[in-house]
């Protein structure tokens, strides 16, 4: 059978029909639609496959251990940014190995189309010594699920498979297969998973010992292959593969190609491929993960193209274009775009929240033009353009809180803190216990809509505990203001902010209203039933 | 054949709906078919664009190289001019008329019209007027279709025509005939 599917939807898919026991996840693009997927899934659903969204993705790559030690398969999703909040579990996870076969999927995001960074995934397998796998196309990405889930209970390691935005958000028709039945319950007996140094250091070598393996599995895999002809050798990874066959196609180019998206390096086949040839060109998406390791295999002597010498560029993601003029395939005439089309960036929905917020903050920040808004991670960033330009930072998630606290601690005041509902339980909460613990200065919106709005609208983990959290935490109850944020209500907010501001110790606000879009998503539910 | 179609717009004007639609043609009628979409922040009330390879041999890449456009179907015809580097010098261009304006800066409206203009095949219709006069305001993206059809090729117009039914059929007879009548407009 034959569906259309993105990127995303073809791994949930391929981990479904590999009988896949749960997915974890926290939302973050271009990785959410894969758990969505499965959510959506009748068969799923019957079946009790696991698929409510985690708090984090630490606890998300935590409880997916789990269910690996227990024997079932289980996928994490995550945005390359994620693999940094769950690299503790996940390195560790290498040392432990797994039982049931455990699949890490990250999503890259070159270009940075909704990101902070260009970080490459790979660089964290190759640290934490795991295969990793990398399609170049819908219908891998599908096969590769299941192939990934087989590669990681042969080796007793997780494997990271590694999408990119391009991928991950573009459709196309795959050839799908029967449903398998999930592993039955197998708990783990094995000793290597209580990691005391005296058990680490024996697993540690188990996993040199397993890195032969992973090598012959990468020389002998059906996803790393050499094709083509001619003088010029191209090593092209991932969805990469596809740009240079565009090009040879439709250049006559000719090319010797070697094809990879099975990690470690096979590096035999690197080396024939040098022998055959006088250079060599990397192609890859994100950064030059491949094309260090290509120079350090075949030393200083041998020529290597790639982001590093500017055959191609330094940053950003591959294009047809970029690497058809890497391949020396030219460009004819293109039109132009007029010089009158102007930029329209993203900006706050029409009766948004967030934008009440912004308007009272703006207000009482003008009186305080040495303080600072700390931003987060979520729709509120937006606060930082036009009209607003009300927030100073936006760094990583939960850092609103603990860059104010330490602002604040070098004596900047007001120091303010922006951070969504979200954002707050996914790495916010262990910052304002510091805060507490020191009652520090700052005043922290908390600016809740229900939901994880900058991704689509997932459940949000502490919707109506938010309260109770701050006050657990050890916020006095009396500095822990709720507003409804609609115009009409700025001049609350504004005095609330005053009054939190003049406050000399930790103080919470809490914007309560639900994101529009979700808000119309639910009315038109209710309406349909 | 192929067919390789730039859909663009502003994030809210369904021009996901139309690559649903083309999808679902094109899959019935067994081509080949890559769509490159765009989610995440940019969806919020800004440019948004997606790349339609439609091909009956296999596509290699999911974007279209620049100057490889056969057509841009455009929901707003400041978005249509964005992606001008990507047309074919001979290509085609089928857009709403009607400007959103949502930034501070939007062209002079007399300027984006000449620019239009230069364009070698340009379709600018007032599709809101159009899918408002069928009396379903929220369908001038499948108006936009049935004026882009005849330029589509590689799907003739009545495969489109089924597939906007199959689409929009989970949502009641209804919706379909408001839809229909959409897309019929391009002949009226």
């Amino acid at each position: 059978m034959r569906k259309l599917l993105l990127g995303d939807e073809a791994v949930a898919l391929g981990a479904l029909d590999a009988g896949l026991s749960g997915v974890y996840a926290y939302p973050g693009t271009p990785s959410t639609e894969v758990t969505e997927f499965i959510q959506a899934d009748a068969g799923a659903r019957a079946a009790g496959v696991h698929s409510r969204w985690c708090t984090n993705e630490k606890t998300a790559m935590e409880a997916a251990l789990g269910m690996s030690y227990a024997g079932k398969r289980a996928l994490v999703c995550m945005k390359h940014v994620g693999m940094n909040v769950c690299a503790d579990a996940f390195v560790n996870s290498a040392v432990t190995g797994v039982k049931g076969g455990l699949l890490v999927l990250a999503a890259d995001d070159p270009s940075m189309h909704s990101s902070q960074n260009e970080q490459d995934s790979r660089f964290y397998a190759g640290f934490a010594m795991v295969p990793l796998l990398e399609p170049s196309s819908q219908q891998e990405a599908y096969d590769m699920t299941a192939y990934g889930f087989e590669l990681s209970e042969r080796l007793g390691l997780p494997v990271v498979l590694r999408m990119v935005t391009r991928l991950a958000h573009s459709r196309a028709s795959v050839t799908v297969g029967e449903r398998c039945a999930a592993n039955p319950l197998s708990p783990s007996a094995d000793r290597g998973w209580v990691l005391l140094p005296g058990i680490a250091r024996r697993q540690y070598l188990k996993l040199i010992e397993k890195q032969k393996t992973m090598q012959e599995s990468s020389a002998a895999s059906p996803y790393n292959g050499l094709s083509g002809e001619g003088e010029l050798g191209v090593i092209a990874c991932g969805i990469a593969y596809n740009y240079v066959r565009e090009a040879l196609a439709s250049s006559g180019r000719k090319a010797q190609v070697l094809k990879i998206s099975q990690y470690p390096l096979p590096e035999a086949q690197i080396a024939s491929l040098a022998a055959a040839c006088p250079e060599i060109l990397v192609v890859e998406d994100g950064q030059p993960v491949v094309e260090q390791g290509v120079k350090a295999l075949l030393g200083a002597g041998y020529p290597v193209h790639g982001r590093l010498d500017g055959r191609l560029p330094r940053t950003g993601e591959l294009t047809p274009d970029n690497v058809a003029a890497a391949l020396g395939v030219e460009t004819g005439t293109l039109l132009s775009t007029p010089a009158l089309v102007a930029g329209r960036p993203p900006q706050f929905c029409q009766g948004c929240g967030h934008r009440d917020v912004y308007a009272a903050l703006g207000r009482v920040m003008a009186d305080f033009p040495d303080g600072r808004v700390f931003g987060d991670i979520g729709c509120y960033t937006l606060g930082a353009l036009p009209p607003y330009k009300a927030i100073a930072s936006c760094v990583d998630m939960g850092a609103s809180i603990t860059m104010a606290k330490g602002a604040s601690d070098a004596g900047l005041f007001p120091a303010v803190a922006v951070i969504g509902d979200s954002t707050f339980t996914h790495s916010g909460m262990t910052g304002l216990l510091d805060a507490a613990n020191e009652n520090t200065p700052i005043t922290v919106i908390i600016s809740d809509n229900l939901t994880t709005a900058m991704t689509g609208g997932q459940d949000s983990a502490g919707t109506s505990k938010y309260e109770g959290i701050c006050v657990a935490l050890g916020v006095d109850p009396a500095h822990v203001r709720t507003v409804v944020p609609l115009p009409a209500n700025i001049p609350e907010i504004e005095r609330l902010l005053r009054e939190e501001i003049a406050y000399k110790g930790l103080s919470v606000i809490i914007p309560r209203r639900e994101c529009i879009q979700t808000a119309r998503r639910h009315a038109k539910r209710r309406e349909a039933v | 054949m192929k067919k390789d179609i730039i859909l663009c717009g502003v994030g809210g004007q369904g021009i996901l709906s139309i690559a649903t639609v083309i999808g679902e043609a094109a899959t019935a009628a067994g081509l080949y078919l890559k769509q490159a979409e765009v989610h995440g922040m940019s969806q919020r009330g800004g440019d948004v664009q997606s790349h339609l390879r439609l091909s009956t041999e296999p596509i290699f890449s999911d974007l279209i190289p620049l100057g490889g456009a056969d057509l841009i179907l455009s929901m707003e015809p400041m978005e249509a001019l964005r992606y001008l580097p990507w047309l074919r010098p001979d290509g085609t261009v089928v857009t709403a008329s009607k400007p959103l304006v949502n930034i501070p800066d939007y062209p002079d409206e007399a300027a984006l019209r000449a620019e239009l203009a230069k364009l070698p095949q340009l379709v600018c219709e007032d599709i809101d007027a159009m899918a408002a006069s069928a009396g379903n305001p929220r369908g001038a993206n499948i108006a936009l279709l049935g004026l882009a059809a005849p330029y589509i090729g590689i799907l003739d117009k009545n495969a489109l025509r089924e597939a906007v039914k199959r689409v929009f059929a989970p949502k009641g007879e209804a919706i379909v005939d408001l839809n229909l009548k959409c897309y019929d407009l391009e002949s009226a």
